[in-house]
């Protein structure tokens, strides 16, 4: 009954008490409303479809399958089994050496072709659009291509060294494991080939954003070509530079598709192109009766922990250089 | 009065939004969910059944199946067959997802290596009491070895429907162009050697022998090799399994392909091939030999590569010897859904026998085969010993369109069957980057390869163990 009087206390708000559930929200709340909505379906659409999976790979990561159907809890069983298998050191050591020459490659020339398309006065548009081209091509057609490119009895890349008489390569399927090695080489140059027109038209969207009195000046202290890029173009598109710098690290580490279409999904000669991810694949589908998504989960664990602490390394670096500057 | 629009109109959009996100996301847990219950209170039954030929690929075998099904309708009208069509019927990446995610048809296709995965999973059904010399009449003549990949312990878990050794297919049209006895295939690997040789000095893109080394096959295809040798990929006998081909008979092996491919240049530029990509090539003319079961020809070289029978004969594995102590042979079944009903099961089953079980209908119906212009008269599949045997090996005789004397040298071989080895898709895997190594590397060191194989292949068979 107590309570019922405390309901029937507050006469001083009438209004609020007649107006039903709207009129209980707080007022922030009602004035996005709509925005709260659609942020619903944000929110479960992350929930279902990233946020549960990665909860869901942790969980079975530390499982094993059980005849019958289910699973049982398996401790550190997964991680040491990764840990001893023969490849799993190798496909780091490829997947860093795609990273390392993806940056060197695929960073840099992307660069270097939006300053040239932002210096063009004369066919802008069509030079863009034909950079963004392999952009649009499914990967899988793209690589393909290469595939076809790279095929040391008809291949274009041999025929061209066939007629400057220089000595044929195997190119993806070239024996050899060094840190540069052919084969990865030729992995990189699809994959930049591939993705570098998303990259390309962000850095000339940044470029044309440059204001020109700033290079106007430069060039009125007599600043060439080369010191306008460094002292004009780089700092005044550097946050753009640092962002995408940490997209391409991440996205390179999770090398896949390029290796897998290229070498039949076979990971190379030697493995040399195996790559993290591929064996992230290997442990879960390629073995049929030996499948085991739980090992699979251990490494996918594994390689999200490592891009999270270099994520969260790179931003907090980037950030302290920032409030330097 | 405008605040309460603007509030209503708010609420209305929240609950637009929130029923589009959760009928979205409802009809998405409605189309990854099972298909709803097949057997109605009126006895009526629908089975889903896997592996049904597409037209696009094999527009005879898709016919015969439609034939079939309406025939086996006719005579059973309370069940109904709900074809699933596929080619190739299993990719192993795509069947260990459906296993995990439980989405498999009520009856479908596996590889004789499949059954522990299956039932690690728990996706099959016990159908031990529904099988008997009632339902499937020739069950007793059911060659032991393909049981047996549907049994574990005493209990039936599928029904097998083909099995196979390997043999060598060869292109009789490229041995006579290139002067060699088209009767006489190379048994041993030196005679191979010497008739790849010849075959690939033919020139215009032709080349005398192709394997695989990737997508699993190139390992399969050693481990065959190792079967004619008379060894074996894994000594099982171990406690844990260890690896057995780090010796004489893998060398061999690798000495015999890597001198093909590079002393005697009778084998592709290209590698790094897997299924698929031979039968092509063979097809096209291109290859003169590689290893492999009949059902490449019957099944993919003339159906669907559009190779000419006539062309093709078949030989027994090399050896050293020139007589294969064994081949690896394999098969494939149809494995019972662990979420199927009991009449479920009782059509499935009757549906198998009369497809793949019964001779004179379904894969057996020679005459029929022959009418839709076909190739029959191929020594496989061998699924039955005994009085069924006989008589699928009669009707196969007489509707015989192939020149059977072509495979008379494989057939007289009598490879026996070693099945496959432990963890064989894993084993099979490891072999590939040295099957893919010894072709493309020059100067690759094949005691090494072979020895680095050994110790992964020991790694898995120890972690299985564990």
């Amino acid at each position: 009954m107590a309570g019922v009087a405390t309901l029937r206390e507050p006469k001083a708000e009438p209004r609020a008490a007649q107006a039903g559930t709207a009129g209980r929200l707080g007022p922030k709340v009602r004035r996005n409303l709509s925005a709260h909505g659609f942020l619903i379906g944000a929110v479960l659409c992350f929930t279902f479809f990233s946020w549960y999976p990665i909860v869901r790979e942790v969980i079975m990561s530390f499982q094993k399958a059980v005849v019958g159907g289910g699973y049982a809890w398996a401790g550190w069983t997964n991680y040491v089994r990764i840990f001893r298998d023969p490849t799993f050191w190798l496909a780091w050591r490829n997947t860093l050496e795609f990273t390392v020459l993806a940056l060197v490659v695929g960073y840099a020339v992307p660069f270097f072709v939006a300053l040239l398309l932002n210096e063009l006065r004369h066919a802008r548009g069509y030079l863009r659009v034909l950079v963004y081209l392999p952009v649009m091509l499914p990967p899988a057609s793209a690589l393909l291509l290469f595939a076809y490119f790279y095929n040391p009895q008809y291949g274009l890349f041999d025929d061209i060294l066939r007629l400057v008489h220089l000595p044929t390569s195997q190119w993806v399927f070239q024996p050899g494991s060094g840190f540069i090695s052919v084969a990865m080489v030729s992995v990189v140059i699809a994959s930049t080939w591939m993705n570098m027109g998303g990259a390309t038209l962000i850095y000339l969207a940044a470029l044309q954003n440059i204001p020109g009195e700033l290079y106007e000046a430069a060039e009125l202290d007599g600043a060439g070509l080369w010191r306008r890029i460094r002292h004009v173009t780089i700092p005044q598109t550097r946050l753009i530079l640092l962002m995408l710098l940490m997209l391409q690290i991440v996205a390179t580490m999770q090398m896949f598709v390029e290796s897998f279409v290229l070498t039949n999904g076979g990971g190379g000669v030697g493995d040399n192109t195996l790559s993290v991810v591929m064996l992230i694949y290997q442990y879960a589908f390629a073995l049929s009766g030996a499948s085991n998504y739980n090992s699979a989960s251990a490494l996918g664990v594994m390689l999200m922990l490592v891009l999270a602490v270099f994520s969260f390394g790179f931003l907090w670096a980037t950030r302290e250089r920032a409030s330097q500057a | 009065m405008s605040r309460q629009l603007y509030q209503l109109a708010g609420f209305r959009k929240v609950a637009g939004v929130t029923a589009v996100v959760c009928l979205g996301l409802g009809a998405a847990a409605c189309s990854s969910s099972s298909s709803a219950p097949s057997s109605g209170a009126t006895g009526q039954v629908t089975v889903s059944v896997d592996c049904a030929p597409p037209a696009a690929q094999n527009p005879v075998q898709h016919k015969e199946w439609v034939e079939d099904v309406a025939i086996f309708e006719k005579a059973n009208p309370n069940i109904t067959i709900d074809s699933v069509y596929n080619y190739p019927c299993e990719v192993p990446a795509t069947f260990t997802a459906m296993l995990r995610a439980g989405t498999e048809p009520d009856v479908f296709y596996s590889y004789f290596t499949d059954l522990p995965q299956v039932l690690l999973a728990g996706q099959a059904a016990d159908i031990t009491r529904y099988v008997n010399s009632t339902t499937v009449p020739n069950l007793g003549d059911i060659v032991s070895g393909s049981m047996k990949a549907v049994t574990a312990g005493t209990t039936i878990y599928g029904l097998p429907t083909v099995n196979y050794t390997q043999g060598l297919i060869y292109n009789r049209a490229l041995f006579s162009q290139a002067g060699l006895n088209p009767n006489d295939p190379p048994t041993t690997w030196a005679q191979v050697e010497t008739d790849a040789t010849a075959i690939a000095k033919l020139g215009h893109g032709i080349e005398g022998w192709g394997d695989y080394s990737a997508g699993n096959t190139g390992g399969w295809h050693f481990s065959s090799y190792m079967d004619a040798l008379g060894g074996s990929m894994v000594n099982g006998n171990a406690a844990p399994p260890t690896a057995n081909f780090d010796n004489s008979d893998g060398m061999a092996i690798l000495q015999a392909l890597h001198t093909l491919r590079f002393t005697d240049h009778a084998m592709s530029a290209t590698e790094g091939l897997s299924w698929g990509s031979l039968q092509q090539q063979f097809a096209a003319g291109k290859l003169g030999m590689y290893i492999a079961a009949p059902d490449d020809i019957y099944n993919v070289i003339v159906p669907t590569d559009k190779g000419n029978v006539n062309d093709i004969g078949m030989g027994p594995l090399p050896s050293l010897t020139g007589s294969p102590a064994g081949s690896l042979s394999g098969g494939n079944d149809y494995i019972f859904a662990k979420h199927d009903t009991p009449a479920q099961i009782e059509a499935g089953i009757k549906w198998i026998d009369f497809e793949d079980l019964t001779p004179g209908t379904g894969q057996f119906n020679f005459a029929r085969m022959k009418a839709d212009g076909l190739p029959v008269g191929f020594p496989e599949p061998e699924l039955f010993d005994g009085a069924a045997g006989t008589q699928i090996n009669a009707l196969r005789a007489k509707y015989a369109t192939v020149n059977t004397a072509y495979y008379t040298p494989f057939v007289n071989a009598n490879e026996a069957g070693d099945g496959e080895p432990l963890d064989a898709q894993a084993v099979y895997k490891t072999l590939d980057p040295v099957m893919l190594a010894i072709l493309t590397e020059p100067n690759a060191n094949l005691s090494d390869l072979l020895k680095t194989a050994a110790a992964n292949v020991n790694t898995i068979l120890a972690n299985s163990a564990g």
